[in-house]
């Protein structure tokens, strides 16, 4: 166990390892809440049946305390990391313009995680703080009406603005960030190498233009 | 060509260093990037100040030796490159160049353009050989190997440690060079029976001389001199999991 916190590779390993369960994540939270779109009355007793659901089950319990880990991980592996690699370059460059050879995203990717942890934070405190110890009214079915609060929210321009541009800083972010963690973990054949990053390519377009659709819809319909 | 220089001088690592201005008439186009360097240096002697101190060694771009960052690039403008293999019609009559050397806390300043990179010497000495016992040369096919492996490893090997990896890495990491040397023993028969060791042994030797970790970004391939690929950096992770996890000790 120690080594893995002795050097970079480790410490990469757990970057990957986190940041793939991270994204598989994303496939589920994603179609959980295309329920959404859903016609209204419908949308509003399934989605808060689905939410009702989720939180009383205890498996889904335990893989909300992985996730909560992963996220809380991935930071602080992309924090000790940040802290090494500025060490190591030691002298600034006056005139730097290595950026040629790689990609924007690729150089980025802790810019783009401090903007997806920002959104996080306020996700997790305009809604699952909310459902989990606000009080909440409560639709025909006596489930906490989750789907309201969540409409309300969208109705504003600059909510649905701030949920837009975090959901493309995490499409820049799987990018790199999926074809990077199975490179890590020593995915090191030619072939399978390129075929994950083509299907990187396609998971990070898709997840973000199924999470766009979510606020936009629901702005352009309420 | 007129050619403006701006380069860095630094008189040893605790010095400060800061940029100097130069002006080169008479440059010919054909010149290698060292030769322009050359001419400067003759008319500084000349005129009795310090020359600007630059590694060299074989200059036909297969010793490692030569590598300064010119604009910014490591080798300069053109990619997979050599700095003695840049040539003067890379540039324009008139044109600004920028040179200093590489910048890496394990690749100490020694003095203007040269920087101490024995740092990947204790990489390779710590893991980076075959142990075999020296006698006569065994019989060539007493050891099979097939043309596709051999070559393989040779691309590893092409690797001639310039430390321009180091350079064009956001986060100077040595991975692609560790990665190369990695990956071309282990192709090899009489390399592979010592991988797990080495593996071991060398990653934590990167781990000490305080390079960065890889975050992917292939930079290093671009502006290696050789064309080292990336998946070698992928291959010492593949074995450095592999000999952490799945060997007995």
């Amino acid at each position: 166990m120690i080594i893995y916190f002795k050097n970079a590779l480790t410490r990469k390993n757990l970057m990957a390892l986190t940041g793939l369960f991270l994204s598989f994540f994303l496939i589920i939270h994603l179609l959980g809440n295309l329920q959404l779109l859903l016609p209204e009355e419908q949308a509003q007793l399934q989605y808060n049946a689905y939410s009702h659901f989720l939180s009383g089950n205890i498996v889904i319990k335990l893989v909300s305390y992985v996730l909560y880990a992963c996220i809380l991980l991935h930071t602080l592996d992309a924090i000790y990391l940040g802290i090494k690699s500025k060490r190591a370059n030691g002298q600034k460059l006056s005139r730097d313009r290595r950026s040629r050879a790689s990609t924007w995203q690729s150089r980025n990717m802790m810019f783009l995680g401090i903007i997806i942890f920002l959104f996080l934070v306020i996700h997790f405190k305009d809604f699952w703080y909310q459902y989990k110890f606000g009080e909440l009214p409560k639709d025909a079915n006596d489930n906490k009406d989750l789907y309201t609060l969540v409409v309300n929210a969208f109705d504003s321009i600059w909510y649905v603005i701030l949920y837009s541009i975090s959901f493309l800083a995490l499409g820049f972010h799987l990018v790199h960030g999926v074809a990077s963690a199975h490179r890590s973990l020593g995915l090191y054949h030619p072939f399978y190498s390129k075929l994950v990053r083509i299907v990187g390519y396609i998971f990070s377009i898709s997840i973000t233009l199924g999470y766009l659709i979510i606020p936009i819809f629901i702005y352009l319909k309420h | 060509m007129k050619i403006y220089l701006k380069i860095w001088r630094q008189k040893d690592n605790l010095s400060k260093g800061s940029f100097k201005d130069y002006t080169v008439e008479d440059v010919n186009k054909d010149m290698s990037f060292l030769e322009m360097l050359d001419t400067l240096n003759l008319k500084l002697v000349k005129q009795g100040e310090r020359p600007v101190e630059f590694d060299h060694d074989c200059r036909e771009g297969i010793c490692g030796q030569c590598g300064v960052m010119i604009n910014g690039i490591a080798h300069g403008p053109l990619k997979n490159t050599t700095t003695c293999q840049l040539h003067m019609r890379s540039f324009k009559d008139g044109d600004t160049i920028y040179i200093e050397p590489f910048k890496a806390e394990a690749f100490p300043i020694v003095r203007d353009l040269k920087v101490d990179r024995s740092s990947l010497d204790r990489i390779i000495t710590s893991g980076g050989f075959v142990s075999v016992d020296t006698g006569q040369a065994p019989e060539a096919n007493s050891i099979p190997i097939t043309y596709e492996e051999a070559e393989a490893a040779f691309d590893a090997a092409a690797c001639i440690g310039c430390g321009a990896c180091v350079a064009s890495c956001k986060n100077s990491s040595a991975a692609l060079f560790t990665g190369a040397k990695i990956t071309h023993l282990e192709l090899l028969p009489q390399g592979q029976k010592e991988t797990h060791k080495r593996v071991a042994e060398m990653v934590e030797q990167m781990e000490k001389e305080g390079f960065g970790h890889c975050s992917n970004t292939e930079a290093c391939q671009v502006e290696c001199p050789e064309n080292i690929s990336v998946l070698n950096i992928a291959r010492m992770n593949f074995e450095y999991n592999k000999s952490k996890l799945l060997v007995k000790k």
